[in-house]
């Protein structure tokens, strides 16, 4: 459903199929895990089962002197690590951070801290000489929960860390606090001295992870010139090329990541797990060594999303949001850099709030190090602002879709950073889901609710680049860099032929190596058909200049009296004067040699993205089990490239948030062992557990893009947590402030008892 | 470890094949074989990424050994459409955008499959419940679903 007048297209808007389809429905992709290289061997790590210990000694030598084992490698193997910072896209990675996640030195900061690895001829050769490697630990105690690492007397996972402000100022002892963030405008206190209802509220939520279907893998070569190949499965192989780089201490251009096909990412595969540690076991036995983790493994040491604990305090005032207090803790996992300024930027922006204080904390726990989950940071954000916002609506008889729109953002609302909005679709994406055949629907029956929440994303920019050169028989072949983690081909192909004006078909993408392209930021921050789209763009451009300028030649008509539309050339006064795209192209060796054009980026004129969720559940108060009768998204998508796959984001998004609401976190004992780190005991949402996910696309154009292009991705993660957290308080008439809403907790909380 | 002699009837072709009694069929498919058509997801049946059809019957390759398919017919994605002749659960999955990154679409297809074999006129409920087995972690299963009652009627309309 499109809102919004807009220009019309002849590619954009279409459905067409995605060039990388049929590969995929039969089977015959290449992903990270289905690489096979002559004379490969097989690498397999050795995790810690401790939650925080100190390591006394690693003793590999039985291991290696295991037949069929070829090499081992512990901590000692890397160089050492510098404190050089890179941004990774949604993330900072801080090298010496990231080498120690690597493999463990000195202490192990979660039950799965990776403490060495090994290469042998099979896996099953490796796994078993894993059993071999003797390390002795000097167990500590663990600290879990963000609460309880902010205590003064908390365990101190690294006893050098200070707290960090943003002004650079550091505390005078040591903490697990690595920095304290702080958001102010207006006077928060008289304006909750003046509101006609003020509301104050706790919240948490657990460590959830991103759950790709696909494993981490890695498969490496150290080449005999010294270069280094790595066949990955990643978000950004450009990423993984300078984390690789800064832990190995080689120069960037000595290593070639080779983009596997991606099997879910979600923001976490733009961080490295295995690749150094294949480079160092293949440069110690000469042979390609392939690495894969296995599920409980990524459970357990790759990076999942932060568990929360937020204080909010919000003021409503004649029916407005007057003024808002909060304190947001993140927990980082085992290192710094939780989302939690992410967080604290979001939770607000969907509405024009005068007066706020907000504190966030990133705070390091015995868990493993968080890495970007879709909107990082903003979905538990949005889980306490946005029960707060019903819970107040209700309070002065407001509905609460009504509430919201008279609260909405707009062009020139200002972020709490400062930052104020170009033109938004807040408030009609809030109106269409007001207008919405399902909220216009009476909800019935008795244990049902209904809920609804708002969402906001910044979505990303950065840097991206393409080629597109021009065949002799008309076709384009798009070299990019940007990964297809779900339809980017599609949608970047279909850009092209929209400003070349000739037909999607002819257009053929191809991600290709660190080799074979300059630099390309990461497929995340709902970035790439915007960003990469704006390089595609580019590219369109150099090469319709081109074919006018070989028009001329050919036609001998002087370029001025030439105009290109629709992939032809015609004389603006002798429009009889014509060349096809194709015929051009047929010629261009007689004109100058091959068309080619190029795009390169860094990427202005961001679009944010606003969603608004409507969802019905059923609560059984026996059981405890919540059912998803309907849910409604509703999402300003600026223009909708290839609706479909638009669709698919919005609906995996929304299905992603109902199991965070309903179902997925870490469960840990007290020892700090992961309970449930397998599929079966994680319990990620099947077909069965939910209905078909209505979609609501409200186009307003970007005016950043020449299409009006927008991020659409991650937005749709961020309303769920907090709609059916409404809708169970709207059917139970009970406020739940905890996640996740499974049938313990409804049924301990609902019935007081255990 | 020493390796035992399979024969199976793989894809429509009689296949032999040596394996360790330890390794798993999806194993045998994928690092025997070379069909990495299937996929592993989690090893432990949790996820039907690794979904074959053995004498008929969905199974999660990962918990079957390779020496339990001797004698048995085993189809898997590769033995199920080629871009020639696509089946019409792929060419349904394509048109309806069920997949996004397509780590789980071959599981999805042969377990489909199975069900459209058996019941060529399920409901969506019927849909989703056989589905449970299958993760996707991509699409909220709304396109895929979809993707399966269209090719029901699709084959439904070539019969006739």
């Amino acid at each position: 459903m499109t809102t919004v007048d807009r220009p019309s297209y002849k590619v954009i808007g279409t459905r067409p199929i995605r060039p990388d389809g049929v590969e995929k429905v039969t089977g015959k992709a290449q992903y990270g895990a289905d690489i096979r290289l002559p004379g490969m061997i097989h690498g397999r790590v050795l995790r810690s089962p401790h939650a925080h210990a100190r390591i006394v000694s690693i003793d590999t030598s039985e291991a290696e002197a295991m037949p069929g084992v070829l090499a081992t490698i512990t901590h000692q193997d890397f160089p050492v690590a510098s404190d050089r910072t890179e941004d990774a896209g949604e993330s900072m990675v801080v090298f010496r951070d990231l080498s120690e996640n690597l493999l463990a030195y000195k202490k192990v900061l979660y039950q799965g801290h990776a403490v060495a690895a090994v290469a042998a001829v099979s896996p099953h050769v490796a796994d078993e000489a894993l059993k071999k490697i003797k390390v002795v630990y000097e167990p500590l105690p663990p600290v879990l929960d963000v609460r309880d690492a902010m205590r003064d007397d908390a365990p101190l996972l690294d006893e050098t860390r200070v707290t960090k402000s943003m002004a650079g100022t550091a505390s005078d002892r040591p903490s697990n606090i690595a920095s304290h963030l702080a958001f102010k405008g207006g006077d928060v206190e008289a304006a909750f001295a003046e509101a006609d209802q003020v509301l104050e509220r706790e919240f948490t939520t657990q460590m959830v992870h991103q759950g790709y279907i696909e494993p981490h893998n890695a498969t490496a070569t150290w080449n005999a010139d010294g270069t280094i190949t790595i066949w990955t499965s990643t978000q950004g192989a450009f990423s993984v090329r300078s984390q690789v780089a800064g832990v190995l201490r080689q120069p960037v251009s000595k290593i070639r990541i080779i983009p596997m096909e991606i099997g879910g990412g979600f923001g976490g595969k733009t961080v490295i797990y295995l690749e150094p540690l294949a480079a160092l076991l293949a440069k110690k036995t000469g042979r390609p060594v392939k690495m894969l983790m296995n599920r409980a493994q990524v459970f357990e040491a790759s990076g999942p999303t932060s568990g929360t604990y937020i204080k909010i305090k919000m003021g409503v005032k004649d029916g407005r949001i007057s003024a808002v207090k909060a304190s947001l803790a993140y927990e980082a996992g085992a290192y710094p850099g939780s989302a939690v300024g992410a967080g604290a930027m979001c939770m607000l922006s969907p509405y024009d709030i005068p007066n706020f204080e907000i504190d966030g904390y990133d705070v390091v726990v015995n868990k493993p190090k968080t890495a970007a989950y879709r909107a990082p940071g903003a979905p538990a954000a949005a889980f306490a602002a946005e029960q707060m916002i019903d819970e107040l609506a209700k309070k002065i008889g407001v509905d609460p879709l009504q509430f919201r729109l008279q609260n909405s953002s707009h062009e020139g609302t200002r972020m709490v950073n400062g930052a104020a909005f170009p033109v938004i679709g807040a408030q009609e994406t809030v109106r269409a889901a007001l207008e919405s055949p399902h909220y216009r629907s009476p909800i019935e029956g008795p244990n049902r609710g209904r809920g609804v929440a708002g969402g906001f994303w910044f979505n990303a920019g950065l840097q991206s680049s393409v080629v597109a050169a021009v065949n002799a028989d008309g076709t384009v072949n798009l070299i990019e860099g940007s990964t297809d983690i779900g339809g980017t081909r599609a949608s970047l192909a279909m850009q092209l032929a929209e400003t070349l004006g000739i037909p999607y078909d002819d257009v053929r993408p191809t991600v290709v190596d660190t080799d074979s392209i300059s630099y390309n930021d990461v497929t995340g921050g709902s970035r790439t058909t915007f960003a990469t789209g704006l390089a595609v763009h580019e590219a369109g451009k150099e090469i319709v200049a081109q074919m006018l300028t070989r028009a001329s030649k050919l036609l001998n008509v002087p370029e001025e009296q030439l105009a290109y539309e629709d992939g032809v050339v015609a004389g603006t006064g002798d429009p009889s004067k014509r060349m096809t795209f194709a015929e051009i192209a047929a010629k261009s060796g007689n004109t100058g040699g091959p068309i080619m054009g190029k795009g390169s980026v860094s990427a202005r004129g961001v679009g944010a993205a606003f969603a608004a969720h409507i969802v019905d559940v059923e609560v059984d108060p026996e059981t405890g089990k919540v059912s998803i009768l309907r849910y409604t998204a509703v999402q300003d998508v600026g223009t909708a490239v290839h609706p479909s796959y638009v669709e698919g984001q919005i609906q995996g998004g929304a299905a992603q948030g109902v199991g965070w609401a309903l179902n997925e976190e870490y469960y840990y004992g007290e020892d700090g062992r992961l309970q449930n780190a397998s599929f079966l005991d994680y319990r990620m949402p099947t077909a069965l557990d939910l209905p078909n996910i209505d979609t609501i696309l409200v186009e307003v154009p970007n005016p950043g893009h020449p299409y009006g292009v927008r991020g659409v991705g991650e937005v749709p993660i961020v309303p769920p947590l907090a709609a059916v957290a409404n809708a169970v308080a709207d059917a139970t008439g009970h406020r739940f402030t905890s996640l996740p809403l499974s049938p313990r907790r409804i049924v301990e909380e609902l019935h007081g008892g255990k | 470890m020493a390796r035992t002699q399979v024969q199976a009837r793989i894809n429509g072709v009689d296949s032999d094949f040596l394996c360790e009694p330890r390794q798993s069929l999806l194993e045998v498919l994928r690092d025997e074989l070379g069909l990495t058509g299937s996929k592993e997801g989690c090893n432990n049946g949790n996820c039907g990424a690794c979904s074959v059809i053995l004498d008929g019957r969905v199974v999660n390759s990962c918990c079957v050994l390779g020496v339990e398919a001797e004698g048995a017919q085993v189809t898997t994605i590769e033995g199920i459409g080629n871009a020639d002749k696509l089946h019409p659960l792929q060419q349904t999955f394509l048109e309806e955008a069920a997949l996004q990154c397509g780590i789980c679409t071959p599981g999805f297809i042969v377990s489909s499959k199975v069900l459209l074999d058996r019941e060529p006129h399920p409901d969506e409920q019927r849909v989703r419940f056989w589905l449970a087995n299958n993760l996707c972690r991509c699409t909220g299963y709304d396109k895929i679903v979809r993707a399966v009652l269209k090719a029901a009627d699709r084959m439904e309309e070539q019969k006739s």
